[in-house]
């Protein structure tokens, strides 16, 4: 199972990249968001995976009765979700009043801190 | 003193100071320190004399190793009385050429400051020590070239200086630290002790080659030739101490220096050998043709660096004993050559070789001392010069490898500089009637002083010649070689092949001398026909530098938030991807694993939804796929184990898809602009996707340290009292962490209010 999910953070990593690659800002937040999920699956996945059995302990032992999931990186990646999250949601907002100010959502007319060279075309 | 002068009338290369004529009462307070610091060496003459040698140390940064040692044995007791001494003369001669400049104190401190470094360097006893003086007067001197800084040409040659000897010193710096590494110390006489060693070390050609590299810019020796007559925008008093005797010769003293441990081997004997050969020929025919009288004697200066570079390839005692001797000759002589220059610019109004001429009776002293060093420097009997050019013929003939071709470059440049004595320091003086811009006087006394003495200590030592044989040379060729030696100096060698040499010399350069205009027109035509010069190149190499420089910047600054993305993303891809292929990290599955329906199921759906994110036309489509992938990771968090991950996520992507859409409310659609072709990112896209999926596989394929799982899952109950661990974790083993995530919420929460807040204030007028 870690192989075909392996290939499956490949593929989120791809669409992510692809978006982020372009020119509208929106498309470059959808990038983000997926880019965070595949994180978190990366993380996850490392920690190899151990079908239906939750990291509990069973009421009355001191231990987990045999193996169990990985509970360190559900803990990291339980973090990492949150983390996402307001990242995703400033950039939202930013991406908002980024809008209201310039009146354009394409990132190639977002010239302001580094405008265009005026001596020769930029590409 | 001539105050009275117009400023206009003032040489050129004075800068623009104002004349306002200041009380210099204490003016020769500053050529107190120089004249103390001759005085102390000279005292310890007779201690190096008898053989012995004066060593301080203190530890500077004991846990590398270095210290702060100073060595005083021949060689450098040589030439740090050639800089105090000179120092002196130069200092007080500044005095007056440059008196009521309104930045003469400022001109004092360089000076005396470029002293102190220069003494540092010749007598530091550790590779890094000798390094910082090396630099500090690399720095020094930035500053006195370019002292006429409203002069463009001036700040351009000090620039050039600075990058092209900086550059050198770095490469030297390299030099050093390998040096160090292989003999273990950065100690020079403890490096120097092991020659053998450091010549059959596989490093030995790298060290060579870094080393000469600082050298060889330091001394101008051709390639690097071109900065050194640049460097003649300084004022005159500068040229004639940094450019002549001093500061060049540092790559001079370095080349000394380094000869027990790094000479005798093939690649030193023939790299000396042919550099100091070539300068000296290219920079004496160059020096030939220039009618600006401190131009000629500034490539008269490459010459004789090329001469004492040649001489310092040979083993051959006799050959580093004419180095040394003519190390002396040429640093008093040239010392007030261009001194007696800057006098003629400071009292006839010019140093044009073509305006000026029979000035001697206006001028007698500075004449007289002029005739000294010229006949100094032609090697003319009684003259120090003349042992120096016979020890020269004789080292040349006695180098084992290649008599022929250093003898012949010695004889071609020394009759061209007899030449060149000739048209500095004597037709100014003699011939026809006085001409000059200006009606001639002659310099007061701080003025001649210099000239007279550095002339007079000419003549001194080639009728004395064991005034300094035994004091000077001698302890100097032995600290050079590494070994005992016996030098002695005279006139009169007998009837012998450097006599004939020298006979040979002195045709020769008469007939240069008499035919020199004729010559000079012939090379100025063959300078014309040359397709760039030395100079020209660099210029070339430095736009070229500049614009490679603009063009990097357009490429990778562009302001385009895409193309920063394209490089950073295509960065990544080939690091990890490069490191995967070298390491050979890549695992591939040996075999497909067995998996349930629900599973497979999952996986499509987070692949379908990522692929329809990606290439969406609509704002709708794409924040529907997107809540489909994340459902699909909380299936698959369900799936394995993780059912507190689950339940965040679908919480999570609810917000997600709530909040997008309702910013959305607000926002343009997504089609906007023109279509572009997306080929590029595609590949890239898929390549860094197919990167991090191998890099996983990698991860997945090795064994898995559960060691600090197993301590959570045996402590959970034990110490935290909890039954869910992955929650122990997060509020109680690692509890802070969790409240630094807390705040990142409360900091974005707080970001984004802000952000809102200012788009509404600014909507109300």
């Amino acid at each position: 199972m870690e192989t075909v999910l392996a290939l499956l953070v490949g593929v989120l990593v791809a669409a992510a990249v692809y978006l982020m690659l372009a020119r509208n800002v929106l498309r470059f937040l959808f990038g983000l968001v997926l880019l965070g999920n595949a994180a978190n699956l990366t993380i996850f996945i490392a920690g190899r995976l151990t079908p239906e059995l939750p990291p509990l302990v069973p009421e009355g032992l001191a231990a987990p009765a045999g193996q169990v999931a990985n509970a360190l990186p559900q803990a990291l990646v339980l973090t990492a979700i949150v983390i996402g999250f307001g990242l995703l949601a400033f950039t939202l907002v930013l991406v908002y009043r980024g809008y209201q100010t310039l009146g354009t959502l394409d990132s190639d007319a977002m010239r302001v801190a580094e405008p265009a060279d005026t001596t020769d075309g930029t590409p | 003193m001539n105050e009275s002068a117009a400023p206009e009338d003032r040489p050129a290369d004075r800068g623009p100071g104002e004349a306002a004529a200041r009380p210099a009462g204490a003016g020769w307070l500053p050529a107190l320190l120089p004249a103390a610091l001759a005085a102390a060496f000279a005292a310890a003459l007779p201690t190096i004399a008898g053989g012995g040698t004066i060593r301080l140390a203190a530890d500077w940064v004991p846990s590398l190793g270095i210290s702060f040692s100073l060595l005083l044995d021949g060689l450098s007791l040589t030439f740090a009385l050639l800089i105090s001494g000179i120092g002196f003369f130069v200092t007080l001669y500044a005095r007056t050429y440059l008196a009521g400049h309104a930045h003469l104190g400022r001109f004092t401190l360089y000076l005396l400051a470029f002293m102190v470094a220069m003494l540092g360097l010749v007598l530091a006893d550790n590779l890094i020590t000798l390094f910082v003086f090396w630099e500090l007067t690399t720095l020094t001197s930035y500053f006195l070239i370019g002292f006429n800084h409203a002069s463009a040409a001036s700040r351009r040659s000090a620039l050039q200086a600075l990058l092209l000897t900086g550059a050198g010193g770095l490469a030297l710096l390299a030099g050093m630290i390998l040096l160090g590494g292989v003999a273990g110390s950065f100690e020079l006489s403890e490096i120097l002790a092991r020659g053998d060693l450091i010549r059959d070390h596989d490093l030995y050609l790298p060290i060579l080659v870094l080393v000469l590299l600082g050298a060889f810019t330091k001394s101008a020796q051709v390639p690097f030739h071109f900065w050194l007559p640049n460097a003649m925008a300084a004022p005159t008093p500068v040229s004639a101490y940094l450019h002549s005797a001093t500061m060049v010769k540092a790559g001079i003293y370095l080349l000394a220096r380094m000869h027990p441990a790094l000479s005798g081997t093939d690649a030193w004997i023939w790299s000396l050998t042919l550099f100091g050969a070539v300068t000296a020929l290219v920079a004496s025919v160059i020096a030939l043709r220039q009618t600006d009288l401190k131009l000629a004697l500034a490539y008269t200066t490459v010459m004789a660096l090329g001469t004492l570079t040649m001489f310092l390839g040979a083993e051959a005692t006799v050959a580093v004993a004419a180095a040394m001797t003519f190390l002396v000759v040429h640093s008093l002589y040239k010392a007030s050559l261009f001194l007696i220059v800057g006098i003629l610019d400071h009292q006839a109004g010019s140093r044009d070789a073509e305006r000026l001429g029979g000035l001697a009776r206006a001028m007698p002293i500075t004449a007289a001392a002029a005739a000294a060093a010229a006949l100094s420097m032609a090697g003319f009997p009684p003259f120090l010069g003349f042992i120096g050019k016979e020890l020269k013929y004789e080292g040349a003939l006695a180098i084992a490898s290649e008599p022929a071709v250093v003898a012949t470059a010695a004889v071609l440049a020394n009759a061209l500089m007899v030449a060149v004595a000739g048209i500095v320091a004597l037709r100014p003086f003699h011939g026809g009637r006085p001409r000059a811009p200006r009606t001639p006087r002659e310099a007061p006394v701080t003025l001649w002083i210099g000239p007279v003495v550095l002339a007079g200590l000419g003549l001194l030592f080639g009728l004395a010649p064991a005034l300094i044989a035994d004091s000077l040379i001698q302890p100097a060729v032995t600290a050079i070689l590494g070994r005992p030696e016996t030098v002695k100096l005279a006139l009169w060698h007998g009837i012998n092949l450097p006599l004939a040499l020298s006979l040979l010399t002195f045709a020769l350069g008469l007939a240069v001398y008499v035919g020199h205009e004729r010559l000079r027109r012939g090379l100025i035509r063959l300078e014309a026909g040359l397709p760039a010069t030395a100079d020209q190149v660099w210029d070339r190499l430095l736009d070229g530098l500049k614009a490679l420089a603009a063009a990097q910047t357009r490429l990778l600054q562009s302001g385009l938030l895409r193309r920063y993305m394209f490089i950073t993303f295509a960065s990544v891809a080939v690091a990890v991807g490069v490191t995967l292929a070298a390491t050979g990290a890549v695992r591939l599955p040996a075999a497909w694993p067995e998996l349930l329906f629900k599973h497979w199921a999952s996986v499509a759906l987070i692949a379908a939804g990522a692929v329809m994110t990606a290439l969406s036309k609509t704002r709708l489509a794409a924040i529907c796929a997107l809540g489909v992938v994340g459902v699909g990771v909380a299936l698959l968090f369900v799936m394995f184990g993780a059912p507190d991950l689950a339940i965040t996520q679908l919480l999570v992507e609810t917000l997600v898809v709530v909040l997008v859409g309702v910013v959305m409310l607000r926002l343009p659609s997504l089609e906007q602009g023109a279509r572009r072709r997306r080929g590029a990112d595609i590949v890239l896209s898929v390549a860094v996707g197919a990167v991090v999926a191998l890099t996983l596989l990698a991860v997945v394929g090795a064994p898995l340290d559960r060691a600090v799982t197993d301590y959570f899952e045996t402590a959970s109950v034990a110490q935290a009292f909890g039954r869910n661990i992955v929650n122990v974790i997060l509020v109680d083993f690692r509890a802070l962490d969790t409240f630094g995530e807390v705040a990142v919420v409360a900091v974005a929460a707080i970001g984004a209010y802000a952000l809102i807040r200012g788009t509404r204030r600014k909507e109300r007028p």
